[in-house]
């Protein structure tokens, strides 16, 4: 479960204006939520909270049953670990190999690599990159890298996955067949937050939406 | 079940790319450099401490008070002793033996000198006196008519020359750590900037301060031990040929050959501490400083 409370968030200390103001919602666990909205109107930041990258100016974020005003920062690593986050930018690492992107979660929660090899494995083949394991990321196309991105995201079974903008940067195939591992996520139990611009895989993809402008949260369902 | 690929993954446990962010050249170069300068230093407080040492052994035992040959009767010799070893900075007051005295003099006097031979008293201090003229004049009120030789003066500047040379040495050696933490850190900052997306990403998936820090600190005392080895071993046959020059101080000949060099007088226990040393050095700056770094993050 994700419960904003009366969130503001403000970036550096000084009297800048909030990028989010009063935002409350509840997303229940199991849940798949569009996230709309202009450029601008908070939904990274948003996103950002979502996946402890950012923390509050004010109000209570509540991720998977832990409010983060009760957090000490020590206990923050061992929650990330059960979020996993979908970038538009992919944000691989280029001198890693395919595999070891997709490694790179388990072996920051300190998996065994017996353990770690089967489960990147099942993630490459669920992606259909398996024959791609051994290749650095420059070498592959746009969507390849989102699969990737997509399956280090998962590859720790996370209870919360975010992604902002993930089919951004993708052809409409790309970005259908990224979507389409998205919703499996949901049918397999994880909460999925899906940051997006398109209006048409939107309305291909019914599901409830939260809807940002100018930092407010304008509509939620 | 289908078998797990099998992948090239050289690099897997190097996520943050730091074998090229931290490189395997400057920084063991520069550090190699400073390990040299330590290892002069050490070596030179190692010897002025010796140094100190010998001329102190040797002032101990260098005032001695000449007394007439008619003091030997009468109780005067008594009573000269008896103040002598009242004095505090007095730890033995000892007569010179005939035999040792005619020793002495025989390359001047011969076998059986015709002159009556003065009476030697040798002292030996507790300590080297602040003052060395100071003490000259109190023994010299200790024992009227009595002739004071205290060549402990020169010696005792001398000793501390080697002193302030031991404490030059030493602030050198604490420089010379101190800019090598500071190259350290330098070096760190630079590969934090050029590793800053890779360490947000780690440590948006979970990664603790502790594992970031604890990358950055491996490879820093890899790289720095590896420097301080490099320069503790360029150090050890420059230090040989120093030794050998500084021989004569010590009573010793020069060898004058590389394969005469004193290898013995080479400080190695401490030398082979400087590698580990500097290991430690540069594995507690990068902790300190990623640390610091991540602070920022939430």
């Amino acid at each position: 479960m994700v419960r904003f409370d009366d969130v503001g968030l403000r970036y550096g200390s000084g009297p800048a204006p909030e990028v989010l103001r009063d935002v409350s919602f509840v997303l229940p666990q199991g849940s798949f939520h569009w996230l709309l909205g202009p450029s601008g109107a908070g939904k990274s930041s948003l996103l950002g909270l979502m996946h402890l990258a950012l923390r509050p100016s004010r109000g209570e974020v509540e991720v998977l049953g832990q409010p983060l005003s009760r957090l000490r920062r020590g206990a923050l690593p061992g929650l990330r670990r059960r979020i996993g986050v979908v970038y538009q930018d992919f944000r691989l690492l280029p001198h890693l190999t395919v595999f070891d992107n997709v490694a790179l979660p388990m072996r920051i929660a300190g998996r065994a690599e017996a353990q770690l090899r089967a489960d990147v494995g099942e993630m490459l083949r669920w992606t259909g990159l398996d024959a791609k394991a051994g290749a650095l990321p420059a070498t592959l196309s746009g969507g390849e890298q989102q699969r990737v991105a997509l399956a280090r995201a998962v590859v720790m079974r996370p209870a919360l996955l975010v992604a902002d903008e993930p089919t951004g940067n993708l052809d409409g195939v790309q970005a259908r067949r990224v979507l389409a591992l998205l919703r499996e996520m949901h049918r397999l139990g994880t909460t999925v937050v899906v940051a997006t611009h398109a209006e048409g895989l939107v309305a291909e993809h019914p599901a409830p939406a939260l809807r940002m402008e100018e930092g407010r949260l304008v509509a939620h369902g | 079940m289908a078998r797990p690929p099998r992948v090239r993954r050289s690099r897997g446990r190097d996520p943050l790319g730091l074998r090229r962010a931290l490189s395997d050249r400057l920084l063991p170069a520069l550090v190699a450099a400073m390990a040299l300068l330590a290892a002069l230093a050490l070596a030179g407080a190692q010897g002025a401490a010796e140094l100190t040492a010998r001329w102190e052994a040797g002032a101990a035992a260098a005032v001695t008070v000449q007394l007439p040959p008619a003091a030997a009767s009468g109780g005067r010799l008594e009573r000269a002793l008896a103040a002598l070893e009242a004095l505090p900075e007095v730890a033995e007051a000892r007569v010179m033996s005939e035999a040792q005295m005619q020793a002495l003099l025989r390359p001047w006097l011969g076998e059986a000198p015709a002159v009556a031979l003065p009476l030697v008293i040798e002292l030996r201090l507790a300590e080297l006196p602040a003052s060395p003229d100071e003490l000259a004049g109190r023994i010299a009120a200790a024992v009227p008519g009595g002739v004071v030789e205290s060549h402990g003066v020169w010696v005792a500047r001398l000793v501390a020359l080697a002193r302030s040379l031991q404490t030059v040495a030493l602030a050198a050696l604490v420089l010379v750590a101190g800019i090598a933490a500071a190259v350290v850190a330098v070096a760190v900052r630079a590969g934090i900037a050029a590793r800053r997306a890779a360490i947000a990403l780690l440590h948006d998936m979970g990664a603790t301060d502790t594992d970031i820090a604890g990358r950055f600190a491996g490879r820093a005392g890899l790289l720095v031990g590896t420097g301080a080895l490099l320069g503790t071993l360029l150090a050890a046959p420059v230090l040989a040929g120093f030794a050998d020059l500084a021989a004569p101080l010590l009573g010793q000949v020069p060898a004058g050959s590389v394969a005469g060099l004193p290898w013995g007088s080479v400080p190695w226990a401490a030398l082979a501490l400087l590698p580990l040393l500097g290991a430690a050095l540069g594995w507690l700056t990068a902790q300190v400083t990623v640390r610091r770094w991540l602070r920022r993050l939430p």
